[in-house]
């Protein structure tokens, strides 16, 4: 893991703090990303290992850059006017930014639940789990409600809904709605599921639920979770990797970076000194 | 606050001046309304709906052929411009970029504002001219040169009404953008994107001008679309002009289901996307 050991950037002279895990497997591997708006860096030159079944939290003060790494990791910044993406995102040792992948298949490993719930509104509880199934043309009755089963069960929201499933999924209540967007996302069984604040929007007791989900999920996908709750990160996740303006500055295991961080920025934004 | 006398008084001011504003602008519409039921309420009767026109000096006689021939050119004008109209509409709203699109708005911008009775010339010139006849057709066609705009301007703007975030959703789960645009944001839109198509139907029904050398008018009733073929505002306008007292009557009738369809047209689309927007 050569390729993680910290250097100063020779562009931009800052140093990133890596720790890589010997034990873990990689799933994703970012190097060098950096995501340019016109002329403006989102982020700069992250290096990051991904490890497979683990979760890994970004956390930051806001405008740090952890969503616009996460978007770069399924290239929805593909979307974006003038917005570009140099460096590369290994998913299992392909570049995702190869030009000979297409974002669809790209997105189809790489799941993605947003800070806002955003179920389809026109369909239903069961048509939005099936959303990513049916309209890639898969028909088949039992295939889909055995999908549904299975991802609503994922996203523990099985019981609640099992006998409403062709209610109006607008009818479920913001913490439902995330769990509903969850399985969704579950649903196409993705290698990884990027979730960018999925908790912001909710109550305790839905973002409880939501946490809870997240040490079960692991041993179906990887998740990479962005939150701007340092709490959180330290419950759910297994690495965490602290952005400041644009720059990854230190990446590790989430317990020993929480109480021995080694660069004194994240040591003064988890002790609370800023952000 | 020793201005609040004035202030009251100016208020009072621009208050009067926006209602008698209202009222003049409400007031033709009510005239034309109250014409129309008080001259010509009393010639709609079952022969009205049922019979074709009488020749002159003949009592009696109906619309039956341009109240069908109204539907029907009216109707295939929506079905040819529905698919453009949301295509181009689509086009300007989900792909801003595309270079075909500064082209694209500067053509419906100006077929939107280009003279109803210039679409029936160019309906005239392609398809009654190579064909030799007038037709129920080529009437269709040049109501559908007027509602391709105003379909492709109303889909656009209502496209842009539905969160981005649905888009990101879709396109998360995998989905190719065609999909996600046709299966998840036009739905999403569909009440709007409905309204866009009444509205048309309802300002293309009313044009009398484009369907004088397309449509041509005809006294009998016909289903036929290559045959020449009438409509309410055709028949309107001949009776219209007519020296005949009792022909003045049935224009006025006529005016008044014109109307009516229209109003119900309009209401239709309030209907369907009631409890939005």
């Amino acid at each position: 893991m050569s390729e993680f050991t910290p250097a100063a950037n020779p562009q931009t002279g800052h140093t990133e703090i890596i720790t890589p895990d010997p034990n873990a497997k990689t799933r994703i591997e970012a190097r060098r990303v950096t995501v340019w708006y016109g002329q403006k860096a989102g982020v700069r030159d992250v290096d990051m290992p991904i490890y497979a079944n683990k979760v890994t939290a970004l956390i930051g003060p806001s405008g740090c850059g952890k969503t616009t790494f996460l978007r770069a990791l399924n290239r929805m910044h593909d979307l974006t006017p003038h917005a570009r993406v140099t460096g590369e995102v290994l998913l299992d040792g392909v570049n995702v930014y190869d030009p000979g992948v297409d974002p669809v298949e790209v997105r189809r490993k790489i799941g993605m639940v947003f800070q806002k719930p955003n179920p389809f509104p026109t369909l239903s509880i069961y048509g939005n789990v099936v959303a990513g199934l049916r309209l890639v043309g898969i028909r088949k009755k039992s295939l889909l409600d055995e999908a549904v089963e299975r991802a609503l069960t994922q996203a523990a929201l099985w019981d609640e809904v099992k006998d409403r499933l062709h209610a109006p999924s607008m009818s479920l209540s913001g913490g439902q709605q995330q769990r509903l967007c969850i399985a969704r996302a579950l649903a196409v069984e993705p290698e990884v599921l990027l979730m960018d604040e999925p908790t912001s929007a909710l109550d305790p007791i839905s973002t409880q639920s939501i946490e809870d989900l997240l040490t079960e999920l692991k041993k179906h996908v990887t998740i990479v979770i962005v939150t701007h709750n340092m709490q959180q990160a330290g419950r759910v996740s297994d690495y965490t990797g602290f952005f400041l303006n644009g720059d990854l500055v230190e990446f590790g295991p989430t317990n020993p970076l929480f109480t021995t961080p080694k660069d004194k920025r994240t040591e003064a934004y988890i002790t609370g000194r800023f952000g | 606050m020793r201005n609040l006398q004035a202030r009251y008084a100016r208020d009072r001011v621009i208050l009067f001046v926006v209602v008698i504003g209202t009222i003049l602008a409400a007031l033709p519409l009510t005239l034309v309304l109250f014409y129309a039921v008080v001259n010509g309420f009393s010639s709609l009767d079952w022969n009205f709906f049922t019979k074709g026109p009488k020749p002159p000096g003949e009592t009696g006689g109906g619309m039956a052929p341009a109240i069908v021939g109204t539907l029907v050119i009216t109707g295939t004008g929506l079905l040819i411009a529905t698919p453009f109209g949301i295509a181009a509409g689509i086009l300007m709203a989900e792909y801003p970029d595309n270079k075909l699109n500064p082209t694209l708005r500067l053509l419906s911008d100006t077929l939107n504002g280009m003279p109803a009775i210039l679409k029936g010339l160019l309906a005239y010139v392609l398809v009654v001219k190579a064909q030799g006849s007038f037709s129920g057709f080529s009437g269709a066609l040049a109501m559908a040169f007027i509602m391709v705009p105003i379909i492709a301007k109303s889909t656009e703007s209502m496209l842009k009404l539905v969160p981005w975030n649905i888009r990101e959703a879709g396109l998360a789960l995998g989905l190719p953008r065609w999909r996600v645009i046709l299966s998840l944001v036009l739905p999403a839109a569909r009440g709007g994107v409905v309204t866009g198509m009444l509205l048309a139907t309802a300002r293309a029904a009313g044009e009398a001008a484009p369907l004088i050398f397309t449509a041509f008018g005809n006294t009998l009733l016909t289903l036929n679309l290559s045959q020449p073929m009438d409509a309410l505002p055709l028949r309107l306008y001949a009776y219209a002009i007519s020296p005949y007292e009792d022909w003045h009557r049935l224009a006025w009738a006529a005016a008044l289901v014109l109307l009516a369809l229209v109003v119900l047209t309009s209401l239709l689309a309030r209907w369907a996307t009631r409890g939005r927007f």
